[in-house]
């Protein structure tokens, strides 16, 4: 991160802190299986308390019980945000264990992680009745038009929970965050790429926005 | 070439049963290998309760050798969120029409807000 863009971050910590105050908020990462969530955990993470909050991979479902990172403090002088950072499982329709052969696991492997990967995804949607705020991280790789993502949608409104679409991957080639946009324009989507960094001040800018009025 | 029922759900039909005898009816079709067309969907609740029980019900050591692998579902998103006037008469918009069917059958091959395209594959 440049000078700039840490003097911009300096002022996003500012802001947390005076529309916060001492509030703790714990918002939720959901998606779908390989969207990117545990990478944008981290990246918080690291860039409010320099830790990381759990191991990335290409294989499905790496994420099989939701990690939490608590107490992320964001400012400080008795005037400061708490923030739990929850990175849930992805969540899926279907979890077949063939799957997970065809990246290089034996089978007794296979049928074990698709065993804790279904526990993950019950285990995920059960947690929405516990956070004061949801990040829906999209592949802005993929269509946005999937049945877990309006399921999500569906239940974060029905909730009104506060919510902001993060639609990750923007680095790779064929990324469209355009049609995320245009398929949730009644809310907030940010482009971001969680990996390089790309466009994460906006993010916080915006989880100020959105998240501003949470809190326990 | 399997065969795979294609059953239209009235909504009158599920209007009468409580969520989990919905869920209970829609997982003993599929299981079956029936692809279901509701007439009215689920609610977002009821979505995401008939994942949780889909996923309680892959055993990857069943003795069929794991052939249930869950459910693809699909259906229109309700048009925006309810208006204050809607919330403060506590009406819900209905769900909307909504695809069911086994994962090992039904592919979605293309979704958008005005066309779903499945396939149903046999063996």
């Amino acid at each position: 991160m440049d000078g700039t863009s840490m003097g911009f971050l300096d002022s996003i910590k500012a802001a947390f802190r005076s529309l916060f105050g001492a509030k703790q908020v714990r918002i939720g990462i959901y998606g779908p299986p390989n969207a990117g969530k545990t990478t944008l955990a981290n990246r918080i993470s690291r860039d409010w308390s320099g830790d990381v909050v759990g191991s990335v991979s290409e294989v499905p479902h790496e994420t099989r019980r939701a990690q939490q990172k608590k107490g992320i403090q964001v400012g400080g002088d008795g005037n400061a945000l708490t923030i739990d950072i929850i990175d849930t499982p992805g969540i899926a329709t279907k979890v077949d264990f063939h799957d997970f052969m065809e990246h290089g696991l034996d089978e007794e492997d296979s049928k074990q992680r698709a065993k804790e990967a279904t526990e993950g995804v019950i285990e995920a949607i059960r947690w929405l009745d516990n956070v004061d705020g949801v990040i829906l991280l999209m592949d802005s790789t993929r269509n946005p038009f999937t049945q877990v993502n309006v399921t999500i949608i569906g239940n974060l409104e029905a909730r009104e929970l506060p919510v902001l679409i993060a639609a990750n991957k923007i680095d790779l080639d064929g990324s469209t965050p355009a049609t995320i946009k245009s398929a949730f324009s009644q809310h907030q989507v940010i482009p971001i790429s969680a990996l390089t960094g790309h466009n994460i001040d906006m993010l916080y800018e915006t989880m100020v926005d959105v998240f501003g009025r949470g809190g326990r | 070439m399997d065969e795979a029922g294609v059953n239209l759900i009235s909504s009158h039909m599920l209007d009468g049963m409580s969520t989990e005898e919905k869920l209970d009816f829609i997982l003993e079709e599929v299981r079956q290998g029936e692809v279901l067309v509701l007439e009215r969907g689920l609610t977002p609740d009821e979505q995401s309760r008939l994942i949780e029980r889909t996923m309680g019900d892959i055993d990857p050591d069943s003795e069929d050798g794991g052939e249930f692998i869950g459910i693809e579902m699909e259906g229109y998103r309700d048009d925006g969120r309810p208006t204050w006037l809607q919330k403060l008469l506590g009406k819900i918009r209905p769900p909307r029409m909504t695809l069911i069917g086994p994962a090992n059958k039904l592919k979605t091959i293309h979704k958008d807000d005005d066309v779903i395209k499945t396939i149903i594959l046999g063996k």
